[in-house]
């Protein structure tokens, strides 16, 4: 035992929330996605027992939420198995998926498993659209997959990622999710991490689209009251409130990357200077409470000047620290989309550009070849 | 829908256990947890769907040596409803009410649940 806490002294909490990336592989090529662009690079994918190590060990510590993400995690042949054993531990176990592999003979086997919950990402309500952003042919095949799901007795819950390009689409959008009959809706503004920021001058919509898809959001909350629960996340960039990492940095989530490291959050890895722990070299008791990376960014004693003296610091712990790398090359910088922040100006720049539809670059797709050409984090 | 003679049941968007590093009942849902108190967690362990909320107050009753817990028990049950964590038993008789009783509750009440991220 390496541990420096005193008797005297309670330990924090362990984490509530594992989060399994399994795999960056990913059959559709999503322009939006927030995982690393130099994800061709990653090193190999853990092994089914190393895994399910991570699962016992996150458990014991008090998690109770397990999430399985990618990429695409149904192209890992060993889900049945991780959902199992989660679920025989007393994990709520949520699979996150494009619903691309899930056949009727896997939905049995992690039925069969305890699997609690899918979440089905859509991307658009046209064949066209869907297919454009995605640069794939998986229109009807989700919507059979929701149908499937169905039947097999899950809540259907959709996840739409929102921006340029389909923003203006979202009443069809959501006439879709009732039609297929879904429970809840998440209209997730996209989040400029990844991909997505590389992409950032695509996808980002303008001042009026934004209003009006919120207009129409709210329109349809009022119609289908309970029947259907729509949630409408706004963009940091716009609303210009900065958010804590994932409920504060090292709180309540941890995120495993397909190879072996775990993080604060799911995009961590890009930050500059920071040792990543790996899930075979340590245990996950070590990397929450003792390792340098989990307690780089916890609490709010590290935060800059322009945090210290605000109000609001409890609230939001000076913000997204891979924004405020990403977007001013400091980690430890306030989150740019503060309007607070010395480097806010940044924000209004992104958010002016958006407005001049006619300098919009063309959408660079997330699939290897980009990856390894690009050769950055983001 | 809080009539005494309905069945409520935890809504299948939910899971209701008892967390051991919480010390707690919860109520677990897609990348959340809601860590209930003690009087939350004993009214949601009995909502079975199988036992009306009558029956439910005179299980308590029996239980912490209690009377008068038919107010507190609709209140709560009136909230979780709002929430979405319970749904009622479709195949529920109508029972004639009972008038609650006055006063008395008790049942270590301690506010409703608190709200994890």
């Amino acid at each position: 035992m390496t541990t420096t806490t005193s008797l005297l002294v309670p330990r924090r909490p362990g984490p509530l929330w594992l989060l399994a990336e399994v795999t960056y592989r990913c059959p559709l090529h999503c322009a939006f996605c927030y995982n690393p662009v130099d994800f061709a690079q990653a090193g190999p994918e853990l092994a089914t027992e190393d895994w399910l190590k991570v699962i016992r060990e996150a458990r014991e510590m008090g998690a109770a939420q397990f999430g399985i993400s990618g990429g695409e995690p149904l192209l890992r042949d060993d889900i049945e198995i991780l959902v199992d054993e989660a679920r025989k531990l007393g994990f709520y176990t949520n699979l996150i998926t494009s619903g691309v592999g899930l056949t009727e003979g896997r939905l049995a086997a992690l039925k069969e498993a305890g699997l609690d919950h899918i979440q089905l990402s859509f991307q658009d309500a046209t064949r066209e659209a869907n297919d454009l952003i995605t640069n794939t042919r998986t229109f009807e095949l989700k919507r059979k997959v929701a149908a499937m799901t169905k039947a097999a007795g899950y809540p259907t819950v959709i996840n739409c990622v929102l921006h340029r390009t389909n923003i203006d689409h979202l009443d069809r959008i959501i006439e879709m999710a009732v039609e297929i009959g879904a429970e809840y809706l998440e209209l997730a503004n996209t989040q400029y991490h990844g991909w997505a920021f590389l992409n950032r001058e695509a996808l980002m919509p303008t001042a009026a689209q934004l209003a009006e898809a919120e207009a129409v959001t709210e329109r349809w909350k009022a119609k289908l009251g309970k029947k259907m629960r729509i949630l409408f996340v706004t963009p940091d960039y716009q609303s210009k409130k900065p958010k804590k990492c994932m409920n504060g940095w090292g709180e309540v989530f941890l995120s495993v990357t397909p190879d072996g490291l775990a993080l604060p959050c799911h995009t961590a890895r890009m930050l500059p200077g920071l040792e990543f722990p790996d899930v075979r070299e340590h245990t996950l008791d070590w990397i929450w409470h003792e390792s340098p990376l989990f307690n780089r960014f916890r609490g709010t004693a590290w935060l800059p000047e322009t945090c210290q003296s605000c109000e609001d610091k409890e609230k939001d712990h000076g913000g997204c620290r891979c924004q405020a790398f990403m977007l001013t090359g400091n980690a430890d910088a306030t989150d740019p989309v503060c309007p607070k922040s010395p480097d806010h100006a940044l924000i209004d720049a992104a958010l002016a550009k958006a407005e001049q539809a006619a300098t919009v670059k063309p959408l660079v797709f997330r699939d290897p070849k980009n990856s390894r050409a690009l050769d950055r984090a983001f | 829908m809080s009539t005494v003679g309905a069945r409520p049941a935890i809504n299948r968007l939910f899971r209701f256990q008892w967390e051991p590093a919480q010390q707690a009942h919860v109520l677990l849902y897609p990348e959340g947890m809601v860590k209930l108190n003690q009087s939350a967690g004993e009214i949601l362990k009995r909502c079975d769907g199988e036992r009306s909320v009558q029956e439910i107050v005179a299980d308590l009753e029996a239980a912490f040596n209690a009377s008068g817990l038919t107010a507190d028990v609709e209140a709560f049950l009136k909230m979780a409803d709002e929430q979405n964590w319970i749904e009622w038993s479709p195949t529920a008789p109508t029972r004639p009410s009972v008038a609650a009783p006055q006063g008395g509750a008790g049942l270590p009440w301690d506010g409703p649940a608190e709200d994890l991220p």
